[in-house]
């Protein structure tokens, strides 16, 4: 699989080559700029690419603004944001194409290899991977909303967790239930909040995301 | 018709009372002069004592009316007094050039003012049999001498601008220092105790790797656990001192960032184009926030609006809730806070918050705006 990334800072970005090489990606190009990840992405149109918010020249926004311009030129191109703080802001403009295969992920998220590397397949396959944080401050905000307030304890669990982009088995291994009864609960969820039922599991995600964000 | 006739009666009320007023003034002058005359004698000083608080309101009284008059405010700019004894007050006020300005003006306005006042008399009764006189005229010749004498002299505008800035300059720099100080606790009793806490577990996993691997194991673990802990203490602490969003969007960006992640229905609009010079923005982003934790705190509201407009050199900021109100800027609360954080730029505060609400907190910041070549395109995606 093949991965374009883009880090300013010397060692995480060999950490993370050194991570992704290890688990069978393929990094084409490592750039450590807005203006060169822009052409990288449009050049290489990698599988995924993984991306610090932050970036040269600017030290702002640069390594988001970049990857929002590439996936106006390329539709759908899978992104993985990583960054020290997580945003609503940024989390809404990244799906705004409601097209998927967007990831917006604390830098911490990379100790735990396993998760890291299976949320960069997820991403890949045009699926969500959105931080717990993003999802709790998401679920705060609505919690005084009447459907949501209509949820069981479980079922919320099920919910960030799904909005976090995780599919029912993973759902299922987290919670220690097993896959029918995650489907029981999503579909609970789905009917409470007035949601359309969907067989794919990346459209259900970003049904959930949409909902929460209340667009 | 009415009204013309009642506005006409009105001025020659007002001319009597003026002349009254002159004359008063006058003997109010002698008995000053003669105060002076005799102080060293035991009369002079109680004299003094009387005659120096009645000048003030005196000259207080003329200075409103002669204001009202001309459409202008004069404002009175005496030192202030100092609290103690009386003969520590007479002698702060005797020393004041503003007391001295005051019996100039009296002298004046029982001779040439008196002199004016009573043309006014009657030019005013002239006004009543005649409705083509014009009604402006030697009162108005009056009130620009009260606007002449007892306006605040330059020098006396001046002082009381340093005084103001020493003020805030000394809120500005206790305030910091308690910032400093803050950060300082935080990080050593977070962050960094955290850090210490991780080299710890790494060392004794290292030596436990060989011979007793599990414990290596769960060593690392917690040493992983730590270094998250200690990054988002570092988060919490950075987005105190100074938020990402703020330096990546500008003030803009930054509410509308905090109105997403605060658990509200918050509404924002705003107009500032460009970018604010990073000290005004810090200090009005964390105005904001500010008013916007109280809202949270005490207000029990549902519902807030805030707007930012940049117009004329000034940033106006209004944070509105539809709480229960009842909100005061007292000492040891967050709109004290936000006070002090605007005095620094000249800004001020004004809060509107009777009980049973709604609550209006209005930010003033005088600033600039920058061309907007460094604000971000808004419409991503």
């Amino acid at each position: 699989m093949r991965v374009v990334l883009a880090e300013d800072l010397a060692l995480l970005r060999d950490g993370l080559i050194r991570l992704l090489e290890a688990n069978d990606f393929e990094v084409v190009e490592a750039v450590d700029n807005g203006p060169s990840l822009l052409r990288a992405l449009t050049t290489h149109r990698p599988d995924v690419a993984v991306v610090d918010v932050r970036l040269p020249p600017t030290f702002t926004d640069e390594g988001l603004r970049a990857v929002i311009d590439a996936r106006a030129q390329i539709p759908g191109l899978p992104v993985l944001v990583l960054s020290q703080y997580v945003e609503q802001l940024y989390a809404r403009e990244l799906l705004a194409d409601r097209t998927g295969g967007v990831g917006y992920l604390l830098k911490d998220r990379v100790f735990n290899v396993g998760q890291f590397v299976d949320a960069v397949r997820q991403v890949a396959a045009g699926g969500t991977a959105m931080d717990p944080e993003v999802i709790s401050q998401l679920l705060t905000k609505r919690a005084d909303d009447e459907p949501v307030r209509a949820l069981t304890p479980r079922e919320r669990e099920v919910l960030s967790l799904m909005a976090e982009g995780r599919s029912n088995a993973a759902i299922a291994g987290r919670l220690f239930i097993t896959e029918k009864a995650v489907s029981k609960h999503t579909n609970s969820i789905f009917m409470r909040l007035g949601l359309p039922q969907s067989e794919d599991d990346n459209r259900r995600v970003l049904a959930v995301l949409a909902y929460l964000n209340g667009s | 018709m009415v009204n013309e006739l009642g506005e006409r009666l009105k001025l020659v009320w007002w001319a009597v009372l003026l002349t009254m007023f002159a004359c008063l003034g006058l003997v109010l002058f002698c008995v000053l002069l003669t105060g002076v005359a005799v102080v060293l004698v035991s009369v002079g000083i109680p004299m003094l004592m009387v005659c120096f608080p009645l000048l003030r309101r005196f000259a207080d009284f003329h200075r409103h009316w002669a204001g009202k008059w001309l459409g202008v405010t004069i404002p009175a700019s005496y030192r202030p007094r100092p609290k103690g004894n009386p003969f520590v007050r007479l002698w702060a006020t005797v020393r004041d050039p503003a007391s001295w300005r005051d019996v100039l003006w009296l002298f004046v306005n029982g001779t040439f003012g008196l002199v004016l006042c009573i043309a006014a008399i009657v030019e005013s009764v002239l006004g009543l049999l005649f409705w083509w006189w014009p009604k402006k005229g030697a009162l108005y010749l009056d009130a620009l001498l009260v606007k002449w004498l007892l306006s605040p002299s330059e020098k006396a505008l001046l002082a009381s601008r340093v005084q103001e800035l020493a003020e805030s300059r000394a809120e500005t720099v206790d305030s910091q220092a308690a910032e400093i100080r803050r950060i300082e606790r935080d990080l050593h009793d977070g962050a960094q105790a955290r850090l210490v806490a991780l080299g710890m577990n790494l060392g004794m996993a290292a030596d436990a790797v060989d011979t007793d691997p599990q414990t290596a194991r769960l060593l690392l673990a917690e040493a992983q656990a730590a270094s998250s802990q200690a990054l988002a203490e570092l988060r919490g602490l950075v987005r105190g001192i100074h938020p990402p969003v703020l330096a990546d969007r500008g003030l803009v960006g930054a509410v509308q960032a905090l109105a997403l992640a605060t658990p509200l229905a918050i509404d924002v609009e705003a107009d500032v184009p460009g970018r604010l010079a990073a000290p005004v923005e810090s200090a009005a982003y964390f105005a904001v926030a500010e008013a916007l934790t109280n809202v949270i705190k005490h207000s029990g509201a549902h519902h807030v609006g805030i707007t930012l407009r940049h117009a004329h050199g000034v940033l106006h900021m209004v944070v509105e809730d539809d709480g229960r109100g009842g909100a005061t800027i007292g000492a040891g609360s967050g709109l004290r806070g936000i006070e002090r954080r605007l005095g620094a730029f000249d800004g001020s505060l004004k809060v509107t918050s009777p009980p049973g609400g709604p609550t209006s907190v209005i930010m003033e910041l005088p600033c600039e705006s920058s061309s907007p070549k460094t604000s971000p395109s808004s419409g991503t995606g």
